[in-house]
């Protein structure tokens, strides 16, 4: 433990120059699934500088590069989670129905064991979200799992396109028509909030292009009032931030793409999106793509009416689909979920992989980075004792950067960073499933997702 | 120009409407079925290739490689299946709760601490849509249990098939009991360790004082000949005190689980241990008390942030391996269907797949009392079954048919309606639905 808080204030140090920490090794005799170009049997990965340099049989590695024996196991690249809440320390601000000023990435918890047992399932990358108590709620922020570093901003996932959370239905209507007393109080002023904020945006940014244009004119023009939130959605409507919305029935889900055609915006994925399988033709003509659960249902009314075959019909109609967990317990065994879509639908091995890494990768704009084994993206990369489809697969060592962040065979049991002096036991928490999507409103609710 | 037999094309009309029918309103079937060629995982017996079930009245007349099909079977050719025992959830909330955040449609937990006359049968909705999404992964029999309070009600297993909570009900019922938890409760317990401690007494105390009214109400209700005064909550613990009933007593913690065994033992109660989280820890002290245990899902988190990562996926494991009798169960309502995969992530991380296998079949139905009727694929057994590509505990394994009670179930869901439905969407995408084009 202690070798882990020193080297993590040796790599710390090296953040102050503005660089992560990378490693070089090379990964011999593994059964590759690169996602994006087949399977290759026994075939060698060689890693320099956290990214992939060679991919190809009996590679040659400069001498002293650590070597990691794959032979018999399966080698993936690491899995990307689009919808989760580890490693931050807040993820609702929920005084307003419109609050894109705010972002998560302000809160990064590097201690959160959560991101280690993240790690432990092979994930390597996952989108850290506001929560769905806002109709728009704040900026998220993509997250590398460097378990182990201790400072907040060595998680970020550099360039990694900005990202917002919008919330339809349930959620925004429960926190702030029921919950607040102000709009929305249904899905008809959910969609008020959407276009009111928008049409906000758009003043502003007129405003603001009108100042800079005057500007070249007179030198003495005075700038309109700076307003990170209306700067914000401006952004969004100039195509710089991907909207990330909670959502589940298909009416809400058109709504949304109706409002967002009539405001000239593009990038969208609909995160649960658990009635998108009745809109896939719509989703997939809009261009929208979708992260959704394997199979979570009725746990509240509009979840009511899914299916697990979601996700196979989204796939089987052209829409880019992802599996995510929004939950600390599921982040851990994504490849399972992935799975499940051969049961419901039959998905190929590829279809069911790509659904936890190169379309997660897709939705949040880093699919030139990760998502595949493929050569000069970064080596994240998730070893299993079997294929990952299978229920028996275990994972065995998961690599971020050319770096071994989770090894099985070598970690010790306890992988806290800090520890309270004061804890004489450390403290009992049971099965506790926390909504995460709605944590930081239980003063006013007590409710999942 | 061909002439057609016009009697066949009228037959063919009349079976294609036949057919449209069937579709419309898919039912259960009963009758003689014999399933030919099959592997048959017998569970109990080994596997059997090259063999036939006969199912007949609803039970299984016969097994074996050399069984003669009766003339009145529709047989069913299971040439590359297997054929199962149907899996056993021993913890859910199955029948009892239709959406987990609408309070009106759960059922599981009446009000007040000590409610042992509640019965989950009698609240046990045979028509949830929750039932059919259950037993089309192969699990055809689970116990719905009340949950809250120290007492909070009687469980019951059931059958998934029928019209009834009486033509569900498969022969055990069980007093449910939560051992008083003791300790902090998580992150989100802010009380302070005088607190702690406090409640902690308080709910020992409480446990123990409410079983002194149940001896003592036992005592009148013998000196009596049983004409005690009315109180149905110390009557429905009376059998429980004579150990003439089982208490399933959930307990997860460590130290709370040692309690409860020498509260058990002190007692001389018939008891199942239920949920027991921290199980591994004290897997030894389990074994020696001789108590089983149902335990899950196995698919969740460590107790502790000091914990291995993967403790929850090992625990069925190590406590089966230190001796215990080990069921599993999800402790889930509409997922119950991942009941295979909990057992299967159980053999990642330790067990065998055979014992995994056990542990959702013959276990569960030894540890009820109901080996003689399910849990595995043998003569005179209760017609449980289902019939899979493979290895129901795989994701990619598919299940091709199912029997419960001898009824062959249709293999359909709300769930697989919706995707024969909207797989190929009809109208799809129109002129005045194309969103980004108005």
């Amino acid at each position: 433990m202690r070798n882990i808080i020193f080297l993590s204030l040796l790599f710390s140090f090296h953040l102050v120059v503005g660089q992560v920490p990378t490693g070089d090794m090379i990964i011999r005799k593994g059964t590759v699934l690169t996602i994006t170009k087949g399977t290759l049997t026994e075939t060698d990965i060689l890693v320099q500088k956290g990214k992939i340099s060679a991919i190809g049989k009996e590679l040659k590695a400069p001498a002293g590069t650590k070597e990691i024996d794959a032979t018999g196991l399966f080698v993936m690249p690491g899995i990307i989670d689009a919808h989760s809440h580890i490693g931050i320390d807040a993820v609702n601000e929920a005084t307003n129905p419109i609050t894109p000023e705010v972002k998560v990435g302000d809160a990064i918890d590097p201690f959160d064991m959560a991101i280690y047992r993240a790690l432990a399932g092979g994930v390597t990358t996952s989108h850290a979200m506001h929560g769905s108590a806002n109709v728009i709620g704040g900026q998220c922020q993509t997250i590398k799992h460097r378990y182990g570093l201790m400072d907040p901003s060595a998680f970020i996932f550099k360039d990694a396109p900005r990202t917002l959370k919008f919330a339809l239905g349930e959620n925004p209507i429960r926190v702030h028509g029921e919950g607040r007393g102000v709009q929305p109080r249904t899905r008809m002023g959910v969609e008020r909030v959407i276009r009111n904020a928008f049409a906000e945006g758009q003043v502003y940014r007129d405003k603001m292009k009108a100042y800079e244009l005057e500007k070249v004119k007179n030198p003495n023009a005075v700038p309109p009032v700076y307003n990170e939130r209306y700067q914000t959605m401006a952004d969004i409507l100039d195509g710089k931030i991907i909207i990330q919305c909670h959502s589940y029935r298909a009416d809400e889900i058109l709504m949304l793409m109706n409002v967002l055609r009539d405001f000239g915006v593009k990038k969208i994925t609909f995160q649960h999106a658990n009635e998108g399988f009745k809109v896939a033709p719509e989703l997939a003509a809009f261009g929208a793509m979708a992260s959704v659960f394997s199979d979570w249902w009725a746990y509240k009314f509009e979840v009511y009416y899914s299916t697990a075959y979601n996700a196979t019909i989204l796939t089987r109609n052209g829409v880019v689909t992802s599996i995510n967990s929004d939950s600390g317990e599921m982040i851990r065994h994504l490849y399972y979920e992935a799975a499940k879509t051969q049961r419901y639908g039959g998905l190929s091995d590829d279809e069911a992989l790509s659904l936890i890494t190169i379309n997660p990768a897709r939705q949040l704009g880093i699919d030139d980075k990760v998502g595949s084994i493929e050569i000069g993206k970064d080596a994240d990369i998730a070893i299993f004792s079997g294929h990952p489809l299978s229920v028996y697969a275990v994972p065995q060592m998961t690599i971020v950067d050319g770096i071994v962040r989770f090894d099985k065979e070598n970690d010790p049991s306890d992988m806290r960073i800090y520890i309270d002096p004061e804890e004489a036991t450390p403290a009992y928490y049971g099965r506790e499933e926390v909504d995460e999507c709605m944590r930081g409103t239980d003063l006013m609710f007590n409710n999942r997702h | 120009m061909k002439k057609y037999n016009p009697i066949l094309i009228l037959l063919v009309f009349v079976q294609s409407i036949i057919v449209l029918h069937a579709q419309q309103v898919e039912k259960s079937t009963f009758g003689v079925f014999a399933l030919t060629n099959a592997t048959i995982e017998t569970v109990t017996k080994g596997r059997l290739e090259n063999a036939t079930v006969v199912i007949r009245n609803g039970k299984i007349e016969a097994v074996g490689p050399n069984v003669t099909i009766p003339a009145d079977a529709q047989v069913i050719d299971c040439k590359g299946l297997t054929v199962y025992p149907g899996m056993v959830d021993s913890g859910t909330h199955l029948g009892l709760q239709e959406i987990e955040s609408i309070s009106v449609t759960q059922d599981y937990d009446e009000m007040g601490e000590l409610t042992p006359e509640m019965q989950a049968l009698t609240a046990i909705n045979p028509n949830s849509v929750l039932i059919p999404v259950t037993r089309v992964s192969g699990v055809t029999s689970v116990i719905a249990s009340p949950s809250g309070g120290l007492f909070p009600g009687t469980a019951a297993l059931i059958n998934l098939e029928g019209y009834t909570p009486e033509q569900m009900y498969a022969g055990f019922k069980a007093i449910v009991m939560n051992f008083p938890s003791t300790g902090r409760r998580g992150r989100y317990d802010r009380r302070t360790d005088e607190d702690v401690k406090k409640d902690s007494d308080k709910a020992i105390k409480k446990l123990n004082e409410t079983w002194d009214r149940v001896k003592a109400y036992a005592a009148i209700d013998s000196s009596t000949n049983g004409k005690a005064d009315y109180n149905p909550q110390l009557a429905a613990l009376v059998p429980v005190y004579r150990g003439k009933a089982t208490a399933m007593i959930e307990v997860n913690k460590e130290s709370d689980i040692l309690s409860a065994l020498k509260w058990i033992k002190d007692n001389k109660i018939k008891a199942i241990l239920t949920g027991v989280d921290e199980g591994w820890r004290v897997a030894d002290s389990i074994a020696i008390a001789g108590i089983p245990v149902i335990t899950g899902p196995v698919i969740s988190q460590p107790t502790r942030e000091s914990d291995r990562y993967d403790t929850g996926y090992k625990n069925a494991g190590i406590m089966h391996k230190a001796g215990v009798k080990v069921a599993i169960r999800t402790d889930d309502a509409e997922n119950v269907r991942n009941l295979p995969f909990n057992a299967g992530f159980a053999a990642a991380y330790g067990m065998s797949k055979e014992d995994a296998m056990k542990a959702v079949t013959i276990v569960p139905a030894e540890i009820f009392g109901v080996a003689d009727k399910i849990g595995s694929i043998e003569v005179g057994k209760d017609a449980n079954i289902f019939v899979s590509t493979g290895d129901p505990f795989e994701p990619a394994t598919q299940i091709k048919h199912l029997f419960i009670n001898g009824w062959n179930v249709p293999l359909e869901s709300r769930q697989s309606l919706l995707y024969d439905e909207f797989l190929n969407r009809s109208p799809g995408v129109t002129k005045e639905s194309v969103p980004g084009k108005s």
